[in-house]
């Protein structure tokens, strides 16, 4: 076998079959998967012990750099899933994984992703018992592209989402912003800014764990791609409400803020991999910021803000003025003069 | 964050802001209606100004216009194509900071040339577009080189090393502009509205003090050249009520830590070694401005990458609806323009004080359209 993908291992042949026996079926080691049928074959009666909806999340990783400090593509498409089940109140069960290869990639840099999935899935409780490969020729993918879909159940209590919103409530933050968005732009765009800066790429359930038995969660979102601000938006825009956050509460990292000022971006769009944004009942904001404080993903949860009835996002600066936080229409270009 | 904190104390910006109001109530030939116009030059100040809200914490009596002092902003449209010409010729790789990638010329962006597959990349200094070409010795590379005097000296470093290497793959687009001859065109006009400058800080540290002592002069009018964190502009803004209070009209400094009075020696030396100022140069919203641009000198000539891929000089007119040179140049604010977040848009930009995050108009779009 060569050391890196060849066309070959696409093409259902020899080297097709020993790829994923010796690197996914040996990685993922699961029963399900090792039966090597076309499809995962889930007896009812596991979910059905854990609630009585189904949670079904489908998620594509197509990011660059592959690896960056504190993950790589393989561990956040395992987060980002497991995440998107989880922050519905899911208990995650299941991932499929679909990779997209390019010709030439180093097995080594594939065995590594593929260690990184197997990792987050234990550590997440859940098992990758479906996949598929494709290979593509050198230059019509960038490395690899890994789609991943799962599914959860949610217990019968549980009804968290945007429909539950209401003026009053409360925005919280469960750790600093813009880490992981901050650290893929310093690598990407060689800013050769020298920081201990890493991604937050974590798998959040066990954070949101804590949270179920609590009354007065309202809504949970992983602010992913767009950051805190889309979330915002979404949800001002679907409980036609508005969001005031304020500036001086935002948890961050000194290096995340560096980077935004020298560039002049906003920290509020930055891309995040391992925080939640949870709208809750007044009353219980306290509660959920001493379970979130208890556990090393929230140690830093912050109160940042309030579901106001304006209909329009805002921040409110340093100095007590508010300014409209507007979505960003394009992908934010770094200011130089 | 150090250096960052220190210049955002609400307390201290709550004295400074209490001190105007005090020292404006002895100003009584100012009011709401007829406001103390002081010109922020430079688009970083707009951008705080904007950020943290500074125009609503001033009294009434005070009112900023928004200067010309952002090179996006007066970019020509024409420019722009001649960049995305010289960026569709075969094997070249076009270099260009962030800000310019959005400014749409007749032709589009170079954002959008560069999605229909010329090859354009964002670099964060001309030594990066260097490099890019030493290490591409196939590729032909072209560096737009954007700015005032802040940027300017980094791309005259760069060919000075371009030229002492030897370097025969490498050349730049010169829209390098001087702040002074602007200012001068400004003051010059009638109907001028401006009392006051706040004097761009980084351009300053280049230049140093001389240059405006002599338009402080000639136009009475006083200057405090001011940094960029918030409380740097309140304290500038007391410097120059200070100076109305006494009768004064003078150049000062606010930004001590980082502008000294004779500016980068070097960093002069070096752009005049590279850059001689241009008979004429047109700018956006301000039609030409004369030696208010530069080109290269002789020397330097063979880095012209408009000579050397012959291209020709290209005029685009502004629609005649929008109102960019006015609010460059206080007479309107930029909600009086007709094509204001209607037509014109930071997704839709008609004029580039909407495109560049400094540009009076995205700052208005963006903090203040209620
Ligand atoms: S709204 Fe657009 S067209 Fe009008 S002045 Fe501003 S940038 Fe120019």
């Amino acid at each position: 076998m060569t050391d890196f993908i060849t066309m070959a291992h696409g093409n259902g042949g020899a080297a097709m079959q020993q790829l994923i026996r010796d690197y996914f079926v040996e990685a993922f080691d699961n029963p399900t998967l090792a039966q090597g049928e076309d499809q995962a074959r889930i007896p009812l009666a596991e979910l059905i012990k854990c609630g009585e909806k189904l949670a079904f999340s489908t998620d594509s990783f197509v990011i660059d750099p592959i690896f960056f400090p504190g993950g790589n593509i393989g561990k956040l498409a395992v987060c980002g899933t497991v995440n998107d089940i989880a922050v519905g109140g899911a208990i995650p069960k299941y991932l499929s994984c679909g990779f997209i290869l390019e010709e030439g990639l180093p097995l080594s840099e594939l065995k590594e992703i593929i260690r990184a999935m197997a990792e987050t899935c234990r550590r997440a409780g859940v098992q990758i018992v479906t996949g598929d490969t494709k290979v593509v020729q050198k230059g019509a993918v960038d490395k690899v592209f890994i789609n991943s879909s799962g599914i959860g159940v949610i217990p019968a209590e549980i009804d968290w989402g945007a429909h539950q919103i209401e003026a009053g409530d409360k925005i919280i933050v469960s750790g600093t912003i813009g880490d992981h968005g901050a650290t893929i732009l310093n690598l990407r765009e060689n800013l050769g800014i020298k920081t201990d800066l890493h991604s937050d790429c974590a798998v959040l359930s066990p954070l949101i764990d804590l949270l179920r038995p609590i009354q007065g969660v309202k809504a949970i979102r992983d602010a992913t791609r767009g950051g805190v601000n889309a979330v915002l938006h979404e949800y001002a825009q679907t409980q036609n409400l508005g969001m005031q956050v304020h500036e001086e509460d935002l948890p961050m990292r000194n290096e995340v803020r560096g980077i935004c000022e020298l560039l002049g971006l906003e920290p509020l769009n930055f891309a995040n991999e391992g925080k939640l944004l949870i709208i809750t009942k007044a009353e219980k904001t306290q509660e959920i910021l001493t379970a979130l404080h208890s556990h090393e993903l929230g140690k830093n949860a912050a109160i940042i803000g309030e579901v106001t009835d304006d209909k329009k996002v805002r921040v409110v600066g340093i100095f007590g003025q508010t300014r409209l936080l507007d979505l960003p229409a394009n992908e934010p270009l770094p200011r130089i003069c | 964050m150090q250096f960052v904190d220190e210049f955002r104390d609400p307390k201290l910006a709550k004295h400074l802001v209490e001190r105007l109001t005090k020292l404006m109530k002895n100003l009584p030939q100012f009011s709401a209606k007829n406001p103390l116009y002081l010109m922020e030059v430079c688009g970083g100040h707009t951008h705080s100004i904007f950020k943290f809200g500074l125009d609503r914490l001033l009294p009434e009596s005070i009112e900023f216009i928004h200067g010309p002092g952002c090179p996006v902003c007066v970019l020509p449209m024409g420019r722009i194509d001649l960049c995305i010409e010289i960026a569709q010729n075969p094997n070249v790789i076009f270099c260009t900071f962030g800000d310019a990638m959005r400014v749409k010329g007749r032709k589009g962006s170079l954002l959008e040339a560069k999605a229909q597959g010329c090859d354009v990349r964002i670099v964060y200094s001309p030594l990066d577009a260097l490099n890019i070409a030493l290490s591409n010795p196939d590729k032909k590379v072209v560096f737009f080189s954007l700015g005032f005097e802040t940027t300017m000296p980094a791309a005259a470093v760069t060919l000075q090393q371009a030229k002492r290497r030897n370097i025969a793959n490498f050349w730049i687009v010169s829209q390098n502009i001087t702040i002074i001859p602007t200012l001068r065109s400004l003051l010059s006009q009638d109907q001028i509205k401006i009392d006051g400058f706040i004097a761009p800080g980084h351009v300053s540290m280049v230049i140093g003090y001389a240059p405006y002592r002599e338009l402080c002069k000639k136009f009475r009018k006083p200057f405090v050249i001011a940094g960029f964190e918030p409380l740097d502009i309140l304290q500038s803004i007391v410097m120059l009520v200070e100076q109305f209070a006494d009768g004064r009209c003078e150049v000062e400094n606010q930004y001590k830590r980082i502008v000294h009075e004779q500016g980068n020696m070097l960093a002069q030396k070096a752009m005049a070694e590279v850059f001689q100022l241009k008979a004429r140069s047109e700018w956006r919203g301000l039609g030409e401005i004369e030696e208010s641009g530069v080109e290269l000198t002789v020397d330097y000539r063979r880095f012209d990458a408009e000579i050397y891929f012959n291209s020709k000089a290209q005029q685009v007119a502004d629609d005649p609806n929008s109102r960019c040179g006015d609010v460059l140049t206080g007479k309107c604010k930029p909600a009086d323009c007709p094509l204001f977040g209607s037509d014109c848009n930071p997704d839709n930009a008609y004029g580039a004080l909407m495109v560049s995050s400094e540009g009076a108009c995205a700052a208005y779009y963006q903090y203040r359209r209620e």
